[in-house]
């Protein structure tokens, strides 16, 4: 631990992006000024972050007492090479998005930009906020910081998926708020039982008191905390609301959801399941669920006749993969589940983002009224065929390179189960392939239904070079491959020895 | 720790009287079990807390007679937490009563096509058995707030 200078880094990511928020409110006039404000944030936070994952990959979890009170008494924040690599995928979608938007804004006419943004520009601050919640989760050690997390994230994504307050962003965000508030209140409960079983919400001292409680007990305090972390994770059976209050959100607000929220829930339950509750007691039901998450998720999708619906649907079904990974709980599992969620992040945000330009170019995104993108607009059809066949996992792309690895280590696990659901993936990723061949060859290849192309519009360059600039990022991904599933490898190995992070936390032992 | 029966029992009740709400289609009852439910976990928390003490007043109070001062800072982040949360859902249900004068959370997409799909599956039938007729009737209203369109099979 002589790393000093790295640990000041630890609590930026959510500092600066609070911090750009405030300024960002208080130039809501100057939009200019404003879209400066939150760039300069967010790049800002992205260089942090990788500067973290450098840092925590040579010296180890770093970590800072919030205030200086000791890490029984205050707020613990730590961060170490799972967080760390979080933090870094998180800030780059995010900026994304947000050249995204910026460029969107800019070509938008007055009307739309009427209808987009509320009475205040309120979407960039909001933004920032949200990144700060979602970063707040990623480098917290304390379980009750870890619901204020989720807390400030959850807010500000009702404030983006109501944006202009339109009747259908109203019906879906009703139910979307109503779900994740039932979330909170679950997650809220678990936190309560647990510092009444324990004494504390710290979580390295958790994991060291709760070795001590009776198998029962930590059966339902686990069970608990999975089942609130799955409601946001959108698991198999509690998947229900996504896809029917992401598709209503304007496009980089779905995309950016897509990307974040439901991967928040996906690093809770590797953290709480790997740190606070270890052994393989849940190790049949989390298989279970990934098995029904990925084939009720994909035969959802194959079903759709909207490819923004269609996309959400197999977001679901993706979230089985990481799922399954977890569940395997060996090194080899959770390092590969470390990459899938990285290269799932990426990609689902790029395809949200390109799905946003066809909606913009063809006046929609329902299959039964697009054709003939391919030959109308060539640089779209490039820019959705490499992420859709990098999601299905075709060779040499990362979604191939995270699925063989899950395969693998359901291999190793050798049980009916595990093989089971090697075929269950094996199939999903079928079905992925033939739902996006589905959009491939209805909106891209025949010809187009509707002859009105004059309806069709220019897509403003300021969209489409950021969503280009995801697209390679994701196939960076597929380049780095190697080094990435090094780190991802050592995260997980800490993770499962466990004794690296609470030491991080507890240099001088646990009291 | 001995945990105070009392203050369980409150919990168990505003947590099943907040579920009972919240299983209403009216945003409103919802809203008031989201409350409710949010209460139900402060008060768990305060049962976390253990038994009551003094105040936790460093210096003034012995330290074996405190109350763990814990919990109650985090049941305090939990109430502005849900306050913050109400306010937001109260816009929202007055943004949904300007837009269509009800309280009723409307059916979603999915919920419309299944209902779509079900008329179309029972409309031939009509045709050969008009007996059924005055069953079928009401799928011809269009599926809008709370007419909760289940088609008979």
């Amino acid at each position: 631990m002589t790393g000093i200078d790295w640990d000041i880094l630890v609590p930026l990511p959510v500092v600066l992006a609070l911090a750009g928020a405030g300024v960002a409110v208080v130039v809501t006039g100057r939009i200019r000024l404003q879209r400066a404000v939150s760039v300069v944030t967010l790049s800002l936070v992205l260089v942090v972050a990788l500067a973290l994952l450098v840092g925590a990959d040579r010296e180890g979890p770093l970590s800072v007492t919030v205030g200086g009170w000791p890490a029984r008494m205050g707020v613990v924040l730590i961060v170490d090479r799972l967080a760390a690599l979080m933090l870094v995928v998180s800030a780059t979608v995010t900026l994304g998005v947000l050249l995204y938007s910026i460029g969107q804004g800019a070509a938008s006419t007055d009307e739309e930009r009427a209808d987009e943004q509320a009475p205040l520009p309120i979407f960039h601050p909001t933004m920032l906020v949200l990144s700060a919640g979602v970063s707040n989760t990623f480098i917290t050690g304390d379980l009750f910081n870890l619901y204020v997390g989720f807390e400030i994230l959850l807010a500000s994504s009702f404030v983006l998926l109501t944006l202009g307050g339109s009747a259908p962003r109203i019906r879906a965000g009703i139910s979307y708020v109503v779900v994740s508030l039932l979330a909170s209140v679950i997650l809220l409960s678990a936190i309560a039982m647990l510092y009444a079983a324990t004494g504390t919400v710290n979580m390295a001292q958790m994991a060291e008191r709760l070795d001590a409680l009776p198998e029962g007990t930590r059966l339902v305090l686990q069970l608990m905390l999975l089942v609130a972390f799955a409601v946001k994770a959108a698991v198999f059976p509690m998947f229900g609301w996504l896809p029917d209050s992401y598709p209503t959100a304007p496009a980089p607000v779905t995309a950016v959801f897509a990307g974040l929220l439901t991967k928040v829930g996906v690093y809770s339950i590797m953290r709480t399941q790997t740190l606070l509750f270890p052994g393989d007691q849940l190790t049949e039901l989390l298989m279970w669920a990934a098995l029904a998450t990925m084939l009720v998720g994909i035969l959802g999708a194959v079903a759709q006749d909207d490819i923004k619906r269609m996309l959400s649907f197999t977001l679901v079904s993706h979230i089985g993969f990481m799922l399954f990974g977890v569940a395997v709980g060996t090194a080899a599992g959770i390092s590969a589940a470390i990459f899938y969620v990285a290269h799932h992040i990426t990609v689902q945000t790029t395809l949200f983002l390109v799905i946003g330009l066809i909606e913009r170019y063809g006046g929609t995104t329902s299959l039964t009224r697009l054709g003939g993108l391919a030959k109308l607009a060539p640089v779209l059809a490039v820019l959705f065929f490499l992420p859709a066949m990098n999601l299905a996992g075709i060779p040499p792309f990362s979604g191939f390179l995270g699925k063989a690895g899950l395969l693998q280590a359901g291999a190793e696990q050798a049980t009916w189960l595990a093989y089971l659901l090697i075929a269950g993936s094996v199939l999903t990723s079928l079905l992925t392939l033939y739902a996006i061949a589905r959009v491939w060859s209805r909106a891209f290849w025949q010809p187009p239904i509707e002859p009105a192309t004059e309806g069709l519009e220019r897509v403003p360059r300021g969209m489409t070079l950021p969503a280009a600039a995801l697209v390679a990022v994701g196939l960076a991904i597929t380049v780095v491959a190697g080094p990435l599933f090094a780190v991802t490898d050592r995260a997980a190995a800490d993770m499962l020895e466990r004794a690296p992070y609470i030491d991080a936390v507890f240099p001088g032992g646990v009291p | 720790m001995i945990p105070n029966l009392t203050l369980a029992v409150v919990a168990g009740v505003l947590f099943a009287t907040g579920v009972y709400l919240l299983l209403a289609r009216s945003i409103t009852r919802a809203l008031l079990g989201i409350v409710l439910l949010s209460n139900g976990a402060n008060v768990l928390l305060l049962v976390a807390a253990g038994p009551a003490g003094e105040a936790a007043f460093y210096g003034r109070t012995p330290e074996s007679d405190m109350s763990d001062p814990l919990p109650q800072a985090m049941v305090l982040t939990a109430i502005v937490i849900t306050l913050g949360m109400t306010a937001f859902i109260l816009a929202m249900a007055h943004r949904s009563w300007q837009l269509s004068q009800t309280d009723i959370v409307a059916d979603d997409v999915e919920d419309l096509r299944l209902v779509e799909l079900a008329v179309r599956d029972v409309a031939p039938h009509d045709e050969e058995r008009p007996d059924v007729d005055d069953d079928a009737a009401g799928d011809d209203r269009p599926p809008g707030p709370g007419t909760d369109a289940v088609v008979e099979p």
